[in-house]
């Protein structure tokens, strides 16, 4: 075994993407009072990868959360899969935050830990913007290795130098990605199968050391984050204008003839 | 010439292949001169010096030729040696270094995987704003998105920096204009050492056929656990060669083996927008509506009446793919051969 690896997971609480979400009225955030709260998807697998190479190279695993107070259900439930640790960032002031700022804020929390490399989602099933990843690489000064459906890490060599590769999951294939650690990593969910917690998983979890960073422990201003220093507003929100009521048919030998009936009908053949 | 047009000029940075213009390209010109006067960005391997004479000039020659078809009357030649060898960042160092220059009003690039990191890159850079995956954008800067797989439209406006928007593929329909002939302007790209952080080693297409682009495509035909076998798509295939289709697949048939990953349709898998999408044997999760339910026509054909897929369908039927299928097939090469 090499020099041991340590990680950090960036994981987000989100609206369960499987029910009803709602946006304030109000301000247009997301309402997450009003939909049952989950690990965002995509953090599961970001966590067994970070889990594995743990196995492999031996080191620390600690989950990075963004989010109020009452996300720290959602660090307790993601410290079951079995991470050591985990640090919550959470102020009134970040309420409403964009994404530059978000990245901004999660910068300056990594800055505060110890880290070779950091793992994240692709894409976060409430905002989707998959840009974090690259914002705080650009931030951090460090490699990005996007969109990895498959990850090494090489042990040091002799200058103590170690190499990640990724292969990175394109629209037409794949490619194969290399730098040099530290490095921002973030994977797709083809990369692995994430592991039901075990109950001793379970126990153990209720008790890992999970602290708190405010704004203030960060040196940032209050003023620059959430809504009012927000890069964007938002104007307005509306449902998804319904589709107008389709034609069902019952499937029978001219199925396929009525089928091109109708795209005919919308000039679509 | 970057000072005469100050304050409309609107960069857009132009995807291209073997010297053909991406459709989205077009779509992205159209939408920058809903803002002000587009200048393209095309990223060129080579420096000028070397890449005197031979083909490199041709495909130079080409775009240009297509961008002027399109009525781009600037367009910014980006040369770098090193693009293509590092992921993202050197497309990032050209545009930081020309929102720099050229103070633009805005920045427009598609909302690909790439073009998403870069757009994201270049706010840090320039201490910007950005929205993606924007699906129409107005006169005053105001740009709209769907969230929450597409249930609801957020229009939102930028108030820091130069804005920049990744605009959703197929969400702007591109318009004509008058031919021009353009006005090529060089730049040399000098890349950092942080540009430099993450080499590309090799970049491998696997195979899709001579179907079009999924993301591209004006007709899917998509799949799902209910194909039953990998074999069964062929009748998939076949309808989508048809129609001049791409094919698609649901999560569970990706994860199922029956399909190839990269067709995988849906929140985790590709956003596509086209004329027309036929889900066959997808019940409709959620997830799944996210990549496809903006859709103009949706048909569905679903053994189960009760598949929530039958919520979005412009025409469904109920029944068998395997059978609905070869139906349909036949039905449209007699139509063909009448
Ligand atoms: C984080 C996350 C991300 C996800 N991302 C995606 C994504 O990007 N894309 C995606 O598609 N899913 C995604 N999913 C999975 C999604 O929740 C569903 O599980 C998946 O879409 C189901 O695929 P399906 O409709 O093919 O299968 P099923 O839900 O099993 O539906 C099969 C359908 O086929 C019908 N059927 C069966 N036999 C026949 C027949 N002979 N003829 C006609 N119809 C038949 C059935 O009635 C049924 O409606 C994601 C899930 C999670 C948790």
């Amino acid at each position: 075994m090499g020099k041991p690896l340590d990680l950090v997971v960036l994981v987000k609480q989100v609206p369960d993407s499987g029910a009803d979400r709602v946006l304030r009225e109000s301000n247009f955030t997301v309402d997450r009072e009003a939909s049952d709260s989950v690990v965002n998807e995509m953090d599961e697998y970001a966590i067994e990868e970070a889990l594995r190479l743990k196995g492999e190279h031996g080191g620390t695993v600690a989950l990075l959360t963004m989010g109020p107070e009452q996300a720290v259900t959602s660090i307790r439930k993601a410290l079951q899969m079995g991470a050591d640790a985990a640090v919550h960032v959470t102020d009134a002031a970040l309420a409403g935050s964009c994404a530059v700022k978000t990245s901004e804020v999660l910068a300056a929390a990594l800055g505060t830990l110890q880290w070779d490399l950091v793992l994240c989602g692709a894409e976060s099933t409430d905002g989707q913007l998959c840009v974090i990843p690259a914002m705080l690489a650009q931030r951090l000064d460090v490699a990005a290795l996007t969109g990895a459906r498959q990850l090494t890490i090489a042990d040091a060599d002799s200058t103590g130098e170690r190499v990640g590769t990724i292969q990175r999951q394109t629209e037409t294939g794949y490619q194969t990605i290399q730098a040099s650690l530290p490095a921002v990593v973030s994977v797709w969910d083809t990369i692995n199968e994430p592991h039901y917690p075990t109950f001793r998983d379970i126990m153990a979890a209720k008790s890992k050391p999970v602290s708190t960073l405010r704004l203030a422990d960060l040196g940032i201003d209050a003023a620059e984050v959430g809504f009012f220093g927000a890069t964007s507003v938002v104007t307005s929100v509306v449902p998804r204008p319904p589709r107008g009521a389709g034609v069902v048919i019952d499937a029978g030998a001219d199925a396929g003839a009525k089928l091109v009936e109708f795209l005919a009908s919308r000039k679509l053949v | 010439m970057s000072s005469d047009n100050v304050a409309t000029e609107v960069l857009v940075l132009a995807e291209h292949t073997d010297g053909t213009l991406s459709k989205t390209t077009a779509e992205l010109i159209t939408a920058a001169r809903i803002l002000g006067e587009p200048a393209v960005v095309l990223l060129v391997s080579g420096s000028s010096g070397e890449a005197s004479g031979g083909s490199s000039d041709a495909t130079v020659d080409a775009l240009c030729a297509q961008l002027g078809e399109l009525g781009v009357a600037h367009v910014v030649l980006a040369r770098s040696p090193e693009f293509g060898l590092y992921l993202v960042t050197p497309v990032v160092q050209a545009l930081a270094q020309l929102v720099r220059e050229r103070k633009p009003a805005a920045v427009l690039l598609t909302a690909s995987a790439d073009g998403k990191e870069v757009a994201g890159r270049l706010a840090v850079l320039t201490g910007s704003g950005l929205l993606t995956d924007v699906t129409e954008l107005h006169g005053d800067g105001t740009a709209t998105q769907e969230i929450f797989a597409g249930s609801a439209i957020v229009a939102s406006r930028i108030i820091t920096g130069t804005p920049i928007y990744a605009i959703r593929r197929n969400a702007i329909t591109s318009q004509l204009a008058v031919p021009v002939q353009p006005e090529v302007h060089t730049v040399e790209v000098l890349l950092s050492a942080s540009a430099r952080a993450s080499r590309i080693l090799d970049s491998v297409v696997e195979p899709k056929g001579n179907r079009p682009e999924l993301t591209e495509a004006s007709v899917v035909v998509a799949g799902g656990r209910g194909v039953g076998r990998a074999e069964d798509f062929q009748l998939l295939e076949q309808l989508a060669d048809q129609l001049g289709g791409a094919v698609g697949a649901s999560r569970a048939a990706t994860d199922g083996g029956l399909y190839p990953h990269q067709f995988q349709v849906g929140q985790t898998g590709k956003s596509v927008s086209p004329q027309l999408y036929i889900a066959c044997g997808i019940s409709g999760a959620i997830q799944h509506r996210a990549g496809m339910q903006t859709a103009k026509n949706i048909v569905v054909i679903n053994s189960d009446s009760t598949s929530p897929i039958f919520d979005i369908a412009d025409f469904g039927i109920v029944g068998d793919l395997h059978e609905v299928l070869p139906q349909t097939i036949t039905a449209l090469r007699e139509r063909a051969g009448s």
